[in-house]
């Protein structure tokens, strides 16, 4: 894992040092909230409906068990006994006094962490394949060049002040479990013929109110021009970009309206500029990074299979949980373990100090040391030996966190919607809340198989809807809440946008539309093994229509 | 019918302008009926944020149901009582409590 060095350090501190004189002043009433707002955001506190919110970055995901328990002690020392990590792989914590949030940052600099760019209109967190670095299908582990650009990123002088936010997503497999074509530059680390590591580069994807998919403008961009080609992309942005039109300010709408082709021969044109400066990356530096991610040595524990085979046969509840949470490693004795903060009937995304502390002794034991954040909103353990996954999972079940539905209808995407936001038009978790008690019984999930459902209580899209294979964006109307419903979206390689499917539902009939839908589904498709999305893509919208509101048109 | 709501700039509480002064609760709040009141309801709100006590001020519209002060929007309703999904956080926690 990375390790701050003498610069991190003193860096994050001196950050620190300074919003704390920030809020000091404006406590004391000698700058005005107008003032104080851009700089309150730049360290990533925001006002949410109740209360203040601070979002602490979490770089690429990852977190050692000292980080994690730095998070429990936030959240129980400042907070509410909680915190709702984030499709982008964050963490926010509610209920934090303005007062207190100095005290908050510099217990965090103290654990390696901070909240600086987790808002405001500059390059943001940069989030990565939370399998990273244990896929079996990875080509390399992309957290070294996530790093690499956060360090060039963080407070980057020309790239502070871009038209709007900024958001970098990697994968190093083909299989892409972090969404890269709905981010702003998506980049997936990859081998040449020549066995030489670079980049395919994605750019221009987004959700929100213009949801577009990102466009590929280079097939290979050798990993020693990272630095150089970003620059030349965000530099065709930050004086292109439009300034004038919050709705039309992401680079997506640069690049769609400027077309791909001629987007990508300005940025080439740029980048010839650039592409010997000192932005080019000497292997020593890749060399020095990649050193700090070296994966941990893991021993041969080939008694695991054995372990493994007979305590599936003695219980039933590990074995469910082994289909469903447990992803192959690269080391075939060892797994990544998806532990599900998608309880029924509980918040997604939501997890206890205690629960925190707990999963942090646990990777501590048996995950060497370290978790992940998926961006699905759950925590992964990328490193447990088969042999210890009974352990893993008993201990998991004490804490309330072995819930077996990964990528299960339950397993839902969700904002917090306007149970907690101020820019949020309806409520999510609730809607989660009872999707997921509709569906509770595992077997009638199992039956359902792979679907993704995601819901948004606004059109800005965190809990991107766009790209649920169903997906639920609750607005307001007449002053109530509606929910929209879309399907045929997906976030992963072969990514699409959801299809509108009709009138909204209101609260009463959300959860019986997405039932109708599901039915629906396992009436149609060809087999059990076709899933959700493919019986979709195949027959298209026209059964769930009918299916949803047939019998309106015949009632009218 | 209109009444004044902001969040305090210390910790971001939820809090409506009442008797005279900023209550924590809404049930008391001023109320205004008529645009003039309005008008020295949305005064008072300019004052308190130009002194820095609170931010976000708004004017939000309510009913009285029953004699009870009622925001119109649901995002109003959830200020004045917390996450609906969080019985034991917000102001309906305390009125638990209490």
């Amino acid at each position: 894992m990375y390790r701050y060095d003498e610069f991190d350090h003193e860096f994050v501190q001196a950050r620190v040092a300074q919003f704390r004189d920030q809020i000091e002043r404006r406590l004391a009433g000698d700058i005005t909230e107008d003032q104080f707002r851009p700089l309150r955001l730049m360290n990533g506190v925001y006002l949410q409906l109740h209360a203040y919110m601070l979002r602490v970055a979490i770089p690429y995901g990852t977190l050692s068990s000292r980080q994690l328990r730095m998070l429990a002690h936030i959240a129980r020392t400042y907070d509410r006994g909680y915190g709702h990590f984030t499709t982008r792989q964050n963490i926010q914590f509610h209920w934090p006094a303005l007062s207190d949030i100095p005290a908050a940052l510099a217990d965090l600099a103290s654990a390696e962490m901070h909240a600086l760019q987790t808002s405001g209109n500059c390059i943001r967190n940069i989030s990565a394949d939370h399998f990273a670095g244990a896929a079996a299908d990875e080509a390399a582990d992309p957290r070294p060049y996530a790093e690499i650009l956060r360090q060039w990123s963080s407070v980057h002088p020309e790239f502070t002040y871009l038209p709007r936010k900024f958001k970098i997503a990697f994968t190093g497999s083909e299989r892409d479990r972090a969404a890269i074509q709905t981010y702003d530059i998506g980049l997936h680390l990859k081998k040449d013929a020549a066995g030489e590591l670079g980049f395919a580069v994605w750019v221009g994807g987004g959700q929100g109110r213009t949801p577009i998919l990102a466009k590929k403008i280079r097939d290979f961009l050798p990993q020693q021009h990272l630095l150089s080609y970003i620059t030349a992309i965000i530099r065709v942005y930050n004086l292109s970009g439009r300034r004038d039109n919050k709705w039309k300010a992401r680079i997506k709408i640069l690049v769609h309206e400027t077309g791909a082709e001629e987007f990508a021969r300005q940025v080439e044109a740029e980048w010839e500029a650039l592409k010997d400066s000192e932005l080019k990356l000497p292997q020593a530096d890749i060399d020095a990074i990649n050193a700090y991610f070296a994966p941990p040595s893991l021993p041969e524990r080939p008694e695991g299979d054995e372990a493994v085979r007979l305590a599936r046969l003695d219980s039933k509840s590990f074995a469910d949980w082994l289909n469903q949470n447990v992803t192959t490693h690269r080391h075939p004795d060892y797994a990544a373990v998806t532990i599900s903060l998608k309880n029924i009937g509980e918040t997604p995304g939501d997890i206890s100090d205690s629960q925190m502390d707990a999963v942090a002794d646990i990777a501590e034991k048996y995950a060497f040391d370290e978790a992940r954040v998926s961006h699905e909103q759950n925590l992964v353990l990328p490193h447990v030996a088969r042999a210890d996954l009974k352990t893993v999972y008993d201990a998991l079940v004490e804490i309330g966190l072995a819930t077996a539905n990964i990528d299960l209808i339950s397993d839902i995407i969700a904002c917090p919607g306007l149970d907690y936001c101020t820019l949020a038009n309806a409520r999510s978790i609730p809607v989660a809340q009872q999707i997921a008690t509709r569906f509770a019984s595992l077997e009638r999930q199992r039956d359902i198989g792979e679907l993704k459902l995601n819901i948004s209580g606004c059109i800005n899209a965190c809990g991107h809807h766009h790209v649920g294979h169903i997906g639920i964006l609750g607005v307001e109307k007449k002053g109530a809440e509606l929910y929209q419903v879309t399907l045929g979206g997906s976030a992963d390689e072969n990514a699409s946008i959801g299809d509108i499917i009709g009138r909204g539902f209101g609260p009463d009939e959300i959860v019986d539309a997405i039932e109708t839908i599901v039915e629906t589904y396992l009436a149609i498709r060809s087999d059990a093994g076709e899933r959700f999305i493919d019986a979709y893509r195949r027959l298209g919208p026209a059964p769930f229509k009918e299916a949803l509101y047939a019998g309106e048109a015949k009632a009218a | 019918m209109k009444i004044l709501t902001a969040n305090r700039l210390t910790d971001g509480e939820c809090l409506w302008y009442a008797r005279g002064g900023w209550a924590e609760t809404i049930d008391d709040a001023e109320i205004a009926a008529d645009k003039e009141a309005e008008a020295r309801l949305e005064d008072i709100g300019k004052a308190a944020f130009a002194a820095n006590f609170v931010l976000d001020v708004a004017m939000v519209d309510i009913e009285l149901v029953d004699g009870v002060i009622r925001p119109t929007r649901l995002r109003e309703r959830i200020r004045a009582a917390g996450p609906t999904v969080r019985n034991d956080l917000g102001k309906q926690a305390r009125s638990l409590a209490a």
